[in-house]
């Protein structure tokens, strides 16, 4: 591969850690293949060998990612820069660009779909499952105080009529901004109908009798 | 936009080589027919059709940008 690194040592260990120190890479982000073991020799002086070692960089799920991402905005004529930050099994991604809104589409509907089909991409195969995000221009952020807002309103509104409203279908995380924003208030519960896609959440009063029973 | 959907398609199966897509120009939209290889059907589909409704909608977002309509099918 195009980015491995021969390194030679008086050990196969030895040769390992120069080319990590060159790759700036820690143990388990690299394969190494030995391609020739060391030997002392006799006494250390006779029939000396070095070590050499073939050591080359793992592909990491950002790499993955880029690889993904790089192509479909390639495709759709769309210049985009990413920023990749990955701790913890998950990947952050922040895309910049001057045509986001057509990368956010509508209720961030393309951004979503961007997101499941990059994580589809990055956890092929069966290795440890990194969690991946994709937000652009603070999108994720406002359109979740969007919803947080959006909870208040119509909590107030099934209190003032007693009658429980149904929102539109939402994605299981927006779903839950919604839950957990509403979860304190004792005068109202709320849960979800429906099947995926479609599946919704409802605001109704809390029945006291039935909390009373619990 | 038969591009964009054809790398979408090799990156998520196990035989890109075998990813197919024809482009089919109508009236109003452009029909793009995607074949993938029987073992691979359930990656470009997913449960509940989940795959193929992001498939479509980041199809649809590169056909909004250059004012087309495009229509998406999975064939066996």
């Amino acid at each position: 591969m195009e980015n491995s690194i021969e390194k030679t040592g008086k050990t196969v260990e030895e040769a390992i850690n120069e080319a990590l120190a060159e790759l700036n890479l820690e143990r388990d982000k690299v394969d190494v293949q030995v391609l020739e073991e060391g030997s002392k020799g006799l006494f250390g002086i006779i029939g000396t060998k070095v070590a050499r070692v073939l050591v080359t960089p793992k592909e990491t799920a950002e790499d993955r990612a880029r690889e993904f991402l790089n192509t479909i905005f390639e495709k759709m004529n769309l210049s985009v820069k990413m920023q990749f930050k990955e701790k913890n099994n998950s990947l952050n991604i922040l895309l910049e660009g001057d045509t986001m809104g057509i990368l956010i589409g509508r209720r961030g509907e393309t951004l979503d779909s961007l997101q499941y089909l990059t994580s589809l991409v990055v956890n092929k195969g069966d290795k440890e499952y990194i969690r991946v995000f994709i937000d652009t221009e603070n999108y994720r952020k406002k359109r979740e105080e969007t919803l947080v807002r959006l909870a208040k309103k119509l909590a107030d509104r099934v209190l003032k009529y007693r009658r429980s409203i149904t929102l539109e279908p939402m994605n299981p995380y927006e779903r839950r901004i919604i839950h957990s924003t509403l979860q304190h208030n004792s005068m109202i519960t709320t849960y979800s109908v429906g099947e995926e896609p479609n599946r919704k959440v409802v605001i109704a009063l809390n029945n006291r009798r039935k909390s009373n029973n619990f | 936009m038969k591009e964009l959907l054809e790398a979408i398609a090799k990156s998520l199966v196990d035989n890109p080589a075998e990813v197919s897509v024809n482009e089919v120009e109508g009236e109003q939209s452009i029909i793009l027919e995607l074949r993938v290889a029987q073992t691979d059907m359930g990656k470009v589909i997913g449960k509940q059709g989940r795959i193929a409704k992001a498939i479509r909608t980041v199809v649809k977002a590169a056909a909004t940008k250059e004012n087309k309509r495009v229509i998406v099918e999975i064939l066996q």
